[in-house]
């Protein structure tokens, strides 16, 4: 059923008319789909980890760069790191990362989204979309803001701040100090590790 | 006491930080850091973090946002002083509009009108108004139970505790729940944050002192950091 609904969903938003997209309407747009979803499944609303991953798969990852984000999270090592590891340590880390956004979506409880409006020109090819989430029990405001680039397929997400902090950025340490005691190998079997030792702690508390 | 055990852990962390070196340049004292870390998290795991979840099951979300809006309206005064401390004089203003607007129509600020009116909440404290004041951050330091700090931050707390509204209460037993109310209820408010940083993190310890030292960053220039000077290889010409 839920397949269906995909299925319906992409058919009202075809992908030629998703890459015309400004891309604060793009930002908008996917995130106010999402919510909608989120708030009509009863499977997510019931704590169903492999459903939101799911939905993040067919609306949002689309449109993320992930070898951008592992290059700026990598900083001088990605130099190191041969097309083979690359492509390893960009899976690895898009795996972590899904994983992460997912945790923060089932988290969602009716924040309100306030969006900045778009400062940039025309022809411009990198832009910020900023906006701002409201915490439910809370007055202070968590503002997330998107650094986008523009490819031929659309605009792409390739950082994310999360009060004006790039999440891609906060890894850098973690990578650097990880290549330099074990080596980039050494780096992608920390991260398929973590990878495997989450899915294993999610597969024991849905069954519980 | 919080102040004299204050003082005591930054003279411990002092002391350790001579006998110890560290892989980040911006945090010496590590060791010392990851001892004081799984400590923190250990009685987070076993006390604080299951209080609040009880408390986020039990109370309504109109009280537990009742309760955070009373402290966050208290929290302002100290707010709005320190802008002004900062120069900023347009938002102290503003910060003290809002306690009096919440603390009358908001009946002793149990509820933010003036969020709905559009007056926003600021984020300040005497850490940040140092680093206004060209004061360097210091060594990142984890203090017991209260978390990621700086040596500046850690510091500056000493004030920003004299400072607070609660501190000022006579009654050791109404201050001293009044503490315990607080805490509770900022740990509620962030369960959802710590769930994701487990999730994130391929080393916890390093990332929350990394997020956490962007973020004051961020927070003393107001969003508006000077950049960093990048490294060369940070973004390679793209494909």
């Amino acid at each position: 059923m839920n397949i269906l609904y995909f299925s319906l969903l992409a058919l009202l938003v075809p992908v030629a008319q998703a890459q015309e997209l400004a891309p604060d309407v793009l930002v908008k747009s996917i995130t106010q789909e999402v919510i909608a979803v989120l708030k009509q499944d009863k499977d997510i609303q019931a704590g169903n980890p492999k459903k939101i991953e799911e939905l993040i798969d067919a609306k949002v990852l689309p449109h993320f760069n992930f070898t951008r984000m592992t290059q700026i999270a990598m900083a001088r090592n990605w130099r190191l790191a041969t097309p083979e590891q690359r492509k390893d340590l960009t899976g690895e880390f898009r795996t972590l990362l899904v994983r992460t956004y997912s945790t923060a979506l089932s988290n969602y409880r009716d924040q309100a989204i306030d969006y900045k409006p778009l400062r940039a020109k025309p022809e411009d090819v990198e832009v910020t979309v900023r906006s701002e989430v409201k915490q439910s029990g809370s007055s202070q405001t968590v503002a997330i803001d998107y650094e986008m680039e523009k490819t031929p397929d659309g605009w792409k997400v390739y950082d994310v701040k999360v009060g004006g902090v790039s999440l891609v950025t906060t890894y850098r340490d973690t990578f650097s100090s990880e290549v330099k005691e074990r080596g980039v190998d050494g780096l992608i079997k920390s991260l398929a590790a973590k990878n495997r030792q989450s899915e294993r702690e999610r597969a024991k508390s849905s069954k519980t | 006491m919080a102040k004299r055990l204050c003082v005591e852990l930054l003279l411990a962390a002092t002391l350790a930080g001579c006998a110890t070196t560290g892989g980040n340049p911006a945090d010496p004292l590590e060791p010392f850091n990851r001892a004081m870390f799984s400590f923190n998290d250990a009685v987070d795991g076993a006390v604080i973090k299951p209080v609040a979840k009880g408390y986020r099951a039990v109370v309504p979300g109109i009280v537990r946002t009742g309760v955070s809006n009373f402290f966050s309206n208290l929290e302002d005064v100290w707010i709005s002083v320190n802008n002004v401390l900062q120069g900023k004089f347009q938002e102290g203003f503003e910060d003290f509009g809002r306690v009096f607007i919440n603390s009358t129509f908001g009946v002793a600020g149990l509820f933010d009108f003036a969020s709905d009116m559009g007056i926003q909440k600021h984020n300040e404290d005497f850490g940040q108004t140092l680093g206004r004041w060209g004061v360097g951050s210091g060594p990142y330091l984890v203090l017991p139970i209260l978390g990621p700090s700086t040596v500046r931050d850690g510091s500056a707390f000493l004030l920003d505790t004299q400072a607070d509204l609660v501190f000022q209460i006579g009654d050791v037993r109404t201050h001293n729940s009044l503490y315990g109310t607080r805490a509770i209820s900022n740990r509620a408010n962030l369960l959802d944050a710590s769930s994701v940083v487990e999730e994130a993190a391929l080393d916890k310890y390093s990332f929350v002192r990394d997020y956490w030292l962007q973020r004051r960053r961020n927070l003393v220039y107001d969003g508006n950091p000077p950049r960093e000077p990048e490294e060369p290889d940070d973004e390679p010409t793209k494909k």
